[in-house]
């Protein structure tokens, strides 16, 4: 049991980093293991925002010199970059072992994520111009507090509350999911994905690289794969219904839009508010009463229901 | 041949017999004499004319059911709950009688394990609402999640909006009445009692049903295995009618153009015997 939580406003900028909070803090018994946002802010053309770790959080409990390595290792993403002759136009440690940096690069992004994430405990968490995505340990109140997304804006945003059952808790097993070495798509879901290793397979043999061994991953690396070949996200939403197997409800975030897709066995839970400026989607409707406080009419989207919004 | 018994006869004999569950649901699903006269012995003595509210925005569920109950101790009958905010398992395992009234939505299990309360929800419900319900009386204004009525045995359980999947799973008893439309797998395992959808249903409706009824007013995208149409009779036309018009859901043109579905009984299950039973007289 995990939760997800979507929220989308049509035109216009809002607090999605605060709204995304108060959604996810009130799905926190749906899994208290790890929490994650992707949220989307207003792009900066020529600008691209890489969200990295260096390091999982209980890696900092290991080893006198954890601390001289974590250095050793940003040092070394540094040198990397700088190799590649990236402009990194502002540097932020959310945490010891997270980074935020803004970076101007003309070159191919894809060889620029491999070669940082060829650094030992190197993990690109985002890489895009409009995407933050922010994921670590703990509930939601710890996690956007120790990254301070709750003055974040933006058009939208999704996030998850994760409870682990198909892999470890930690960092890497946590949602959202970018979908390397894609700008700005970001995937949580909730379920069980049982034909999970035939399709990862599929897609490693198509060259998408996996960074852990969490079911989700796939739903990122096979949207992205769709996107990238021409295939329309509402597309690539229904196909999924028909080739991936399992109870899964999932969202898709792109850099401007919102999607959602349900399985064929409807087995796990969305609910969905629609107004003409703003959508919510969450696993509970406690989610979406935390932003909407007065009463509203919310549905229950179906089996096999495919939907995408506009920001 | 005067004396040899026949192989019914004899595994009859060795207790190995199940009843027949045929048309038992038509005959004795309402009796609203032992509903309505029922009281636990525990129960408060409640009245219907002392009215009170609580609060529940900044209380957790645990602390509204609770306050429910010092209520209904101190008598109180009627009772308004503003600011539910879809908050969890709110009244549930109410055995009393109650006018019992969310001004706003609720979330998962709804009203669960109630015996007797009449309860009615201004807003939606979250997954599960009225789960294994037993008697009383469920009314939502708005829509509902999946699992609906999970495993009632009695009471009505209504909702003017639409409904998730898995409607009505397990149902033993009692009466679902779906405003709009209904999702996949709706009456599956049904083993007795009555569902009404005045829209359409998703798919594998009534799979495995053992017994019971279903009515569609509405499209069914297909029917689960062992789910079969039936016709519709006059009984089953007065009985739509007035249950519809009980909850002011009576289509403006009447009930003539619902679907009935009931169970096939072909499934192994209706065998008299299961399978390793019948290697004992064989």
């Amino acid at each position: 049991m995990c939760g997800i939580a979507g929220v989308i406003h049509r035109g216009s900028v809002s607090g999605v980093g605060a709204e995304m909070t108060s959604m996810l803090k009130a799905l926190k018994h749906r899994g208290p293991d790890s929490t994650g946002f992707a949220l989307y802010g207003t792009p900066v053309e020529g600008d691209c925002v890489m969200r990295f770790k260096v390091a999982e959080q209980e890696d900092m409990g290991s080893g006198f010199d954890i601390h001289a390595r974590i250095r050793d290792r940003v040092e070394e993403v540094d040198r990397r970059l700088a190799e590649l002759g990236v402009a990194v136009k502002d540097r932020a440690a959310s945490t010891e072992y997270a980074m935020r940096y803004v970076i101007s690069y003309d070159g191919d992004l894809e060889h620029l994520a491999r070669y940082v994430e060829d650094v030992e405990g190197a993990e690109i968490l985002s890489l895009g111009s409009a995407l933050e995505l922010v994921k670590d340990l703990g509930d939601a109140a710890v996690v956007s507090g120790q990254y301070e997304l709750g003055a974040m804006r933006g058009t939208h945003g999704i996030g998850h509350t994760r409870m682990a059952t198909e892999s470890d808790v930690d960092i890497r097993s946590a949602h959202p999911y970018w979908a390397f070495p894609y700008n700005d798509i970001a995937v949580v879901h909730n379920g069980q994905l049982t034909n999970y290793w035939l399709k990862r397979r599929e897609m490693e043999r198509r060259g998408h690289r996996f960074m852990s061994d969490c079911d989700s991953e796939l739903l990122a690396v096979y949207t992205a794969h769709h996107l990238a070949h021409g295939i329309t996200l509402e597309e690539s939403l229904e196909r999924s219904i028909r080739e991936i197997d399992g109870v899964f409800t999932y969202l898709v975030a792109t850099r401007d839009q919102l999607g959602m897709a349900k399985d064929t066995m409807a087995a796990k839970p969305l609910v969905l508010y629609e107004s003409d400026d703003l959508i919510a989607l969450a696993s509970e409707e406690v989610a979406i009463r935390a932003i909407l406080p007065d009463e509203i009419d919310t549905s229950d989207p179906y089996d096999e229901e495919t939907r995408v919004w506009q920001a | 041949m005067a004396g040899v018994k026949s192989q019914d006869d004899r595994s009859y004999e060795m207790g190995l017999h199940t009843e027949q569950l045929a048309g038992r649901t038509q005959q004795i699903f309402f009796r609203p004499e032992e509903e309505e006269r029922f009281l636990y012995p525990w129960a408060p003595d409640v009245d219907y004319n002392r009215r009170t509210e609580i609060d529940a925005d900044t209380m957790t569920s645990t602390e509204v059911n609770a306050k429910l109950r010092a209520l209904m101790n101190e008598g109180y009958g009627s009772i308004v709950v503003r600011n539910p905010r879809g908050k969890h398992s709110l009244g549930v395992g109410i055995l009393n009688r109650l006018n019992l009234i969310f001004e706003g939505s609720l979330g998962y299990f709804a009203v669960g394990l109630i015996d007797g309360p009449n309860v009615r929800i201004h807003g939606r419900v979250g997954w599960s609402c009225g789960e294994n319900m037993m008697a009383g009386t469920i009314l939502i204004e708005k829509n509902a999640g999946s699992t609906f009525g999970a495993a009632m045995r009695g009471g009505d359980l209504v909702c003017r909006g639409s409904v998730g999947s898995r409607t009505g799973i397990d149902m033993k008893g009692g009466t679902i009445i779906v405003g709009g439309d209904t999702g996949a797998f709706s009456g599956f395992m049904m083993q007795r009692g009555r569902m009404v959808v005045c829209g359409n249903a998703g798919k594998n409706l009534g799979d495995s049903m053992y017994d019971g009824t279903i009515y569609v007013g509405g499209e069914i995208r297909d029917l689960g295995v062992d789910a079969v149409p039936a016709e519709l009779t006059d009984l089953d036309r007065a009985w739509l009618t007035r249950k519809l018009t009980q909850y002011e859901l009576l289509p403006t043109r009447g009930v003539d153009h619902f679907t009935k579905i009931v169970a096939g009984k072909q499934l192994w299950n209706y065998d008299n015997l299961e399978p390793t039973e019948k290697k004992l007289i064989l």
